[in-house]
């Protein structure tokens, strides 16, 4: 640890003199680009919440870390430098897997996308790297000229290039950051199991909230529909028959929002088929049946209703479930884009097909038809 | 767990391949491995397209029609123009938006 000089440092992730340190820091290191923070290799109960918080709401849109250099332990100019997103909850997984060793953490300005993301998307880019290299006088830090970047930064970084613009050599590290010891004992060698990505029930499960929430969304306006459409009589809205003819309506709604945001996702492998518009719209037939069989809801005594059941239910949950392509680790465009190509002309005939037999309904409720 | 079948755009210039092993390096599905000095394609269903073989392929001997495997970034790009972007939470015409 060393004594902050008291001049301001302009570079980022280099200390700055008006800003208190970040909680997650504990002093900072000397180096010939100046002092750089230390960054904890554990996790507080605030980091934890923080990342719980991330799961469940928008909360990650905003959740980054000042891209730059870090140090963790006592590195010196022999130690190994990790790149990282300025996603905070990827910059906190790559500190944690630290734990012990002593290195430097290359931040990059991702805007707060998460490695994998943003190197699709190309700001985790050879670009950016370049740049960080130069800013953050990493030349100057470490003797070696070594740069570890996760694997699934790939996407965005000519490895080649970065070499020869800026002489350091990029070493592909592993695809999970807690292999990051083994791979360093292994001489920076990544066994092949490190090398692929998985997508267990727990990873599905984690990531269903956010598919949940955002499909929640539209359930106001759904109601709303619902409600006026059962509650729409010639004499005015009558609140009773909103109510009661459109309480299962409502029900298979939030089943469809179930089926295709929780159970397809959970049940994704058990699930036949491989299109994620068809495993939806199975796990959301399968739903309106089941209700329909266990608590035989009035509305199934109505033609017309029961076909809207079975028609805009299951589509429903095929749409929702689609949402899910951009949550997995192995959908590809071309594959999404065959399943738009076929599924969005299907999910307009299922919205139409809805609305016009919920009309006829209404009509011969009324004694029109 | 596959996606789609015969769907992926990856495909291989064996002439051009030197067999350095880039992208059987990148690959996190390992669908390019290499074999006699050459790379090859162990099972192009399991590509999803994420471009690291072809990025990092200093011969270009491996291309990819590189893009997102998400249906919102699609149905975005469809309404408002642009690429199909993984960076959702970014703002679209002035709107915050959040997908995924």
């Amino acid at each position: 640890m060393t004594t902050i000089p008291l001049k301001l440092k302009s570079e980022a992730g280099l200390l700055k003199l008006n800003e208190p340190a970040p909680i997650w820091t504990t002093g900072s290191v000397a180096t010939p680009a100046g002092p750089v923070y230390k960054a904890l290799t554990s996790l507080s109960p605030q980091d934890c919440r923080e990342h719980f918080r991330c799961r469940i709401s928008a909360y990650r849109d905003n959740f980054i870390v000042e891209p730059g250099i870090y140090a963790v332990g006592s590195p010196d100019e022999n130690s190994e430098v990790f790149a990282s997103a300025n996603y905070k909850y990827s910059f906190d997984l790559l500190r944690q897997s630290l734990d012990g060793l002593n290195g430097w953490i290359l931040v990059l300005d991702t805007k707060g996308i998460n490695v994998w993301c943003a190197a699709g998307k190309g700001s985790f880019g050879t670009v950016e790297l370049i740049k960080k290299i130069s800013d953050c006088k990493l030349a100057s830090i470490v003797s070696h000229r070594r740069i570890i970047v996760p694997q699934l930064g790939a996407p965005g970084i000519c490895s080649y290039l970065v070499t020869k613009k800026t002489g350091f050599k990029v070493y592909y590290g592993p695809v999970y950051a807690k292999n990051i010891p083994a791979y360093l004992e292994a001489d920076r060698k990544a066994s092949p199991e490190m090398r692929t990505v998985q997508f267990t029930i727990k990873d599905r499960l984690i990531l269903t909230p956010m598919e949940i929430i955002p499909a929640m969304k539209n359930y106001p306006l759904f109601a709303l529909i619902i409600l006026l459409s059962f509650g729409l009589q010639p004499s005015g809205i009558i609140f009773r028959d909103a109510f009661y003819g459109g309480f299962h309506f409502l029900v298979l709604g939030m089943l469809a929002v179930v089926s295709g945001a929780f159970i397809t996702p959970l049940l994704l492998p058990a699930i036949p088929f491989r299109s994620f518009a068809i495993k939806g719209w199975l796990a959301g037939i399968s739903t309106v049946f089941a209700y329909h069989k266990i608590f035989a809801p009035s509305i199934f005594t109505s033609l017309p209703l029961s076909v809207v059941a079975y028609i805009f239910f299951p589509a429903a949950s095929s749409y929702i479930a689609l949402q899910f392509t951009g949550s997995t680790t192995f959908t590809g465009m071309s594959g999404v884009k065959k399943e738009l190509k076929y599924g969005i002309p299907a999910y307009m005939t299922a919205v139409v097909i809805s609305l016009i037999l919920l009309s006829a309904y209404k009509l011969m409720e009324w004694r029109l038809l | 767990m596959k996606y789609l079948a015969n769907v992926a755009t990856l495909t291989l210039n064996k002439d051009k391949c030197t067999g350095c092993g880039n992208c059987a390096e990148v690959c996190p599905h390992a669908v390019l491995e290499i074999q006699d000095k050459k790379a090859f394609i162990t099972d192009p269903d399991r590509c999803m397209e994420c471009g690291a073989c072809q990025t990092n392929c200093p011969f270009e001997a491996v291309g990819v029609d590189k893009g997102v495997g998400c249906a919102a970034a699609l149905i975005n790009s469809m309404i408002y123009g642009g690429e199909p972007s993984c960076d959702c939470s970014a703002p679209q015409e002035g709107k915050a938006k959040s997908c995924c």
